[in-house]
């Protein structure tokens, strides 16, 4: 077995732990697509397409309560921008690729693949050691349509009454509590809060998202240079 | 149609806020504070979803009594606090509220 396919397994091994939480993300995901009234093609078209849970969960939200393209454009910008601290972190682990497999990783890099990836990285010098990203992302693209499709049947037979869109700000909840041990993150949690729950009338064209992100980033920033932190 | 631009668009936005760092920037021009105040870009959004979805009702009014989406997302947090698990967040969010509506509102 040459290097690149048993790095390649060793990513996917890595990162299946990992692959339980996304099980009931990924239905989730399908069930609420379908509930919205959006199509299954559509519905898989999403998790093939843009491929990342929190994009698709906030595309959902903000279709179904009528936004604007452009507020749902910026705001899954705004979600994503997490991602480019990961290539950031990995991109001196990838500099010797090709740009086919730059583009290739670069896919499936996803939440998962990078908590796997970054230590396995860090202490390894193989020149194709990139290829676990590859790995796990590979694993959970694998497991993400998957659940989508589990979803989209399941999605027509779950009654409307169990109000399963409570989901949505559980699972976002759930992503975010480690941070609530740590006192500027409740701040920031606060704040943002705040803003979009008092916003969601006032700020027109539903982009009480971005705003509130946005004032969210500019308290983190103050409240970074105010207070030490160390992680 | 309008939603298959907007899903290959979001397509296109995800795929490059992975691939630029990787591909076209410098490590370099990252500093240290900035990478500090990315961190907080969950802590910043998240909440964005999460505050309206719980507290307003679906035509936007403030719902402070009687909602029990209040009392089950602070179950869910105790639960994810003590338990560190995402399923176990998620589901004992929602079992509490089942519990919330279907047995104590009803």
């Amino acid at each position: 077995m040459n290097s690149k396919l048993k790095i390649f397994f060793k990513g996917i091994v890595d990162v299946s732990p990992l692959m339980i939480p996304v099980v009931p993300f990924g239905i989730i995901f399908g069930v609420l697509s379908i509930d919205l009234g959006l199509t299954p093609i559509t519905t898989m078209a999403m998790s093939i397409i843009i491929f990342g849970g929190a994009s698709q969960i906030i595309f959902l939200q903000l279709f179904s309560a009528g936004a604007s393209s452009l507020v749902i454009l910026s705001s899954v910008g705004a979600v994503n921008s997490r991602h480019m601290l990961y290539g950031l972190v990995l991109s001196e682990h990838m500099s010797d690729l090709k740009i086919f497999w730059k583009i290739i990783i670069s896919y499936f890099l996803v939440d998962q693949a990078f908590a796997v990836s970054n230590s396995y990285l860090k202490n390894n010098d193989n020149k194709d050691r990139a290829f676990h990203v590859f790995g796990g992302g590979a694993t959970c693209w694998v497991v993400w349509q998957t659940t989508t499709i589990i979803g989209i049947f399941l999605g027509s037979v779950i009654p409307e009454k169990l109000g399963l869109s409570f989901a949505i700000p559980l699972t976002f909840l759930a992503l975010l509590v480690n941070d609530f041990r740590k006192l500027i993150n409740i701040i920031v949690i606060i704040i943002s809060g705040l803003v979009a729950t008092l916003g969601y009338e006032l700020i027109p064209f539903k982009a009480y998202v971005i705003v509130a992100a946005a004032v969210g980033l500019i308290a983190a920033m103050i409240l970074t240079k105010f207070m030490r932190i160390k992680e | 149609m309008i939603e298959w631009s907007l899903i290959i668009y979001c397509g296109l936005i995800t795929f490059f806020s992975r691939f630029s760092m990787i591909a076209l920037l410098k490590k370099e021009m990252f500093t240290d504070r900035i990478r500090v105040v990315l961190s907080f870009v969950p802590s910043a959004i998240f909440p964005a979803i999460i505050f309206p979805a719980i507290f307003l009702n679906n035509a936007g009014d403030f719902m402070l009594e009687n909602n029990p989406k209040i009392f089950a997302a602070v179950i869910a947090i105790i639960i994810g606090l003590i338990t560190k698990n995402v399923i176990a967040t998620i589901f004992s969010g929602l079992i509490s509220y089942w519990f919330l509506i279907f047995i104590i509102f009803s």
